[in-house]
């Protein structure tokens, strides 16, 4: 059996606003478009991704939140209506989605050899976080690749950026070994914003581009700043700086999915292509992709 | 019909009362506290539960549960192993949409919800569960904005207590939450649950100790202290006892009763009740910012330049900086003078102020509102809340020159509608400034400087 591998790791940002704004039949709202920016850019990463051949999407969401430990969905079939408790105006999406439950299961015992908190979830019931949803709908709409579905530990809550970095770097480690025992090819998606402060009004309609701008001259000095970087291929600086860029920009890195990613993508030098930037409801969003497949080996 | 608050609780959010108690004892008492709950809102006339609840953050302003029959399955986020619960309550949509009218009409941001397979959220549904388990009374679930500070959470029980009245509903309100919310990081055996550690237990021994002696505004004025002892920082702060205290008209005086206070997976889980009979022990401290209009920056996506100056141009004349001469004192914690004068005065023993306005520091606001816009048209204002906004003013002025409230000799007040506005600003003295005893003189006058129904001259010993 060849060695699994990542295809591309990529930021692929989850407000539920892209949703909405691209009325797909699985969501209930309709809305008049907006945030053609950021769509676009996950248009763009669509066609980067069009013939790359691979199995799985493994993704990490900070809106599935865990304070005890890493978990990971164990339920092969998961079908329900994701309602966001935050914007239920925006997003009420049917989603029917299948886990890759051997590849989870795999990252969860390589991780908890490793000596990490970690949990799988077995529950039937359980609804998938609508981060999830968002992030791998935009990715692929067509709902034909089964995911591994990763919770955000909130350890930064109990201890620091620091920790909290060390142990998604150490869950990234595992991610890599797990996949590369597996032999399947996979996505990585880090489903999250860049900076995060939102609004605290919407306007109506929320789709209202005319409003929508990034809340502060920092926050954008702030996320041009860490894509930068990116494109550049600084991953060390990117965790290097990333206790300030969650305090200062009160980053949703905070939920440690970027920092899985590039441990996962083994810290890469190469860079990164931007995709997309906007802001959504005052929020910082890129599109990224690290294309790992195109990297030599030697 | 006299709508009020007949009951208060404050009730853990942890799904391990609903679905194992009998795999703890701890869990055991946290459930029989909950029945003990129960039988009391039963055997009470109360015809609403109100839940406000920290599991369920929002960001756009505050959101109100309306749908009338919230149903689905709910399972909880980390403790997805201990089963699922089934859920279907009944919502009192009334009132809530009266509650979120209200909200709106105080200057906050504030909406329904009501869509099929909404995830109500596992604290409210924990709470509902065992205290209202066969629905006879309707409820009202209500969110925590992550960003809301004191002042906001204070208005959104106003406007909530606006309602409880024009309703005339005897509620309970509920608060649900941990104390300390330090959880064990690891898995571990029911048997080895524990507070996680000494210093989160002797903290929620004493807010346990201050709520049985029914000081409910003295935990709300701890909450941020609290916050940076115990609280991990999750996405919603210790705003609770803000609201539950703001609901109790921030009394200190209740009567309180622990039911039980127990570990929860390390976090501390505790059964209160607090009845609104006094125990005739405490006294109301309540020294911060009693607001009644929320003017934070909720217009935010809507502000621009021209807009913050029309706030600003509405709240009168130019603003000076206050004159340092011989014996003046001035601060930044008043508002800027509207002359060339400074804030007060010292001579001998004794402290003159200037003329003391509602007006605030830093953005000039008015709370209570204006009493008139830009075109001269007359606005619906709040006396009382100017009132108490020139008092809080007069505490920071005689405070920068090393005196207090409790010093002040001599009062003058100039009211613009002695016949709208007297009994309102007399009910405000008499809370405040009537305790201390001062003379006082007040005048009809036919208008003051900035768009202000009442200001002062005070007069205060060092």
């Amino acid at each position: 059996m060849a060695k699994g591998s990542i295809v591309a790791g990529c930021i692929a940002p989850h407000p539920p606003h892209l949703v909405y704004a691209d009325n797909p039949e699985q969501n209930e709202p309709v809305s008049e478009g907006g945030w053609e920016q950021l769509r676009w850019g996950y248009e763009r990463l669509r066609e980067s991704l069009k013939d790359v051949d691979y199995d799985v999407i493994v993704v990490m969401s900070p809106h599935w939140q865990t304070y005890i430990g890493t978990h990971f969905i164990g339920v092969e079939k998961c079908r329900s209506k994701s309602v966001d408790p935050v914007f239920p105006n925006l997003f009420r999406f049917d989603y029917d989605l299948t886990i890759d439950v051997d590849l989870a299961q795999d990252i969860h015992d390589l991780a908890k050899a490793e000596g990490m908190s970690v949990k799988m979830m077995n529950n039937p019931d359980f609804r998938v976080d609508y981060g999830t949803i968002v992030s791998c709908h935009m990715v692929r709409p067509e709902w034909d690749k089964p995911i591994v579905s990763i919770s955000s530990n909130r350890s930064l809550s109990y201890y620091s950026v620091e920790v909290m970095q060390e142990m998604m770097l150490e869950l990234g480690r595992s991610t890599i070994k797990a996949i590369e025992n597996s032999g399947k090819k996979c996505l990585l998606l880090a489903s999250n914003s860049l900076s995060h402060r939102h609004f605290v009004t919407e306007t109506n309609p929320p789709e209202d581009m005319s409003k929508e701008h990034i809340t502060s001259h920092a926050m954008h000095l702030w996320d041009m700043r860490m894509i930068e970087l990116m494109r550049q291929g600084k991953s060390k600086q990117i965790i290097d700086e990333m206790p300030e860029f969650c305090e200062q920009a009160i980053s949703e890195t905070d939920g440690g999915a970027l920092t899985w990613l590039l441990s996962a993508m083994g810290m890469p030098t190469e860079p990164a292509t931007l995709h997309g930037y906007g802001t959504i409801i005052g929020t910082g969003n890129a599109i990224m992709e690290w294309p790992c497949r195109e990297w030599s080996d030697e | 019909m006299s709508g009020e608050v007949i009951k208060s609780l404050i009730v853990p959010a942890h799904p391990h009362p609903v679905l194992c108690p009998e795999k703890n004892e701890g869990w055991q008492r946290i459930r029989d506290a909950y029945d003990e709950a129960r039988k009391q809102i039963e055997e009470s006339d109360a015809d609403l539960i109100i839940i406000y609840s920290t599991l369920w953050p929002s960001v756009i302003g505050h959101q109100i549960q309306a749908d009338p029959n919230p149903e689905w399955v709910m399972v909880d986020a980390d403790f997805h192993d201990l089963g699922s619960i089934h859920y279907s309550l009944r919502i009192d949509t009334d009132f809530a949409h009266a509650w979120n009218k209200a909200n709106i009409a105080r200057g906050l941001e504030s909406r329904t919800v009501a869509y099929d397979g909404f995830p109500v959220d596992v604290g409210s549904v924990v709470a509902l569960e065992l205290l209202n388990p066969d629905n006879r009374i309707p409820a009202v679930i209500c969110s925590t904005n992550v960003y809301s500070n004191r002042a906001e959470t204070t208005v959104l029980a106003k406007s909530c207590l606006d309602v409880v009245k024009q309703q005339g509903k005897k509620v309970v309100a509920v608060s649900v939450m941990s104390l300390s919310n330090r959880m064990f990081t690891e898995p571990i055996q029911p048997h080895e649950d524990r507070i996680h550690s000494l210093k989160d237990d002797e903290w929620n021994q004493k807010i346990l100790e201050f709520l049985s002696e029914g000081r409910l505004e003295d935990i709300g004025q701890l909450s941020r202290t609290i916050h940076d002892q115990i609280r991990i920082k999750k996405v919603v702060a210790f705003k609770p006892m803000w609201w539950l205290s703001a609901m109790n008209d921030n009394r200190n005086d209740l009567t309180g009763e622990v039911l039980a206070y127990e570990p929860i997976h390390g976090a501390g889980a505790a059964v209160v009740i607090l009845n609104p009979e006094s125990n005739g022990t405490g006294d109301k401290e309540y020294d911060e910012d009693d607001v009644e209009f929320y003017g934070g920056d909720r217009n935010v996506l809507d502000s621009s330049e021209e807009e913050l100056e029309h706030v600003v141009s509405n709240s009168g004349p130019a603003l000076h900086e206050p004159v340092e001469s011989k014996n003046s004192v001035n601060t930044n914690k008043a508002p800027k003078p509207v002359g060339a004068y400074p804030h007060a005065r010292r001579e001998g023993d004794l402290i003159y102020l200037s003329g003391v306005g509602p007006r605030q520091p830093g953005d000039n606001s008015i709370p209570g509102g204006p009493i008139k816009d830009l075109s001269g048209n007359p606005l619906n204002y709040d006396i009382k809340a100017q009132t108490r906004a020139v008092i809080n003013n007069i505490s920071r002025i005689l405070e920068e020159a090393g005196s207090s409230l409790d010093k002040v000799i001599d009062v003058t007040s100039f009211l613009i509608d002695m016949d709208r506005d007297f009994s309102g600003y007399n009910e405000v003295w008499a809370e405040t400034l009537g305790k201390v005893g001062p003379t006082r003189t007040t005048l009809a006058i036919r208008a003051l400087p900035t768009p202000i129904a009442v200001e002062m001259k005070v007069i205060a010993k060092v």
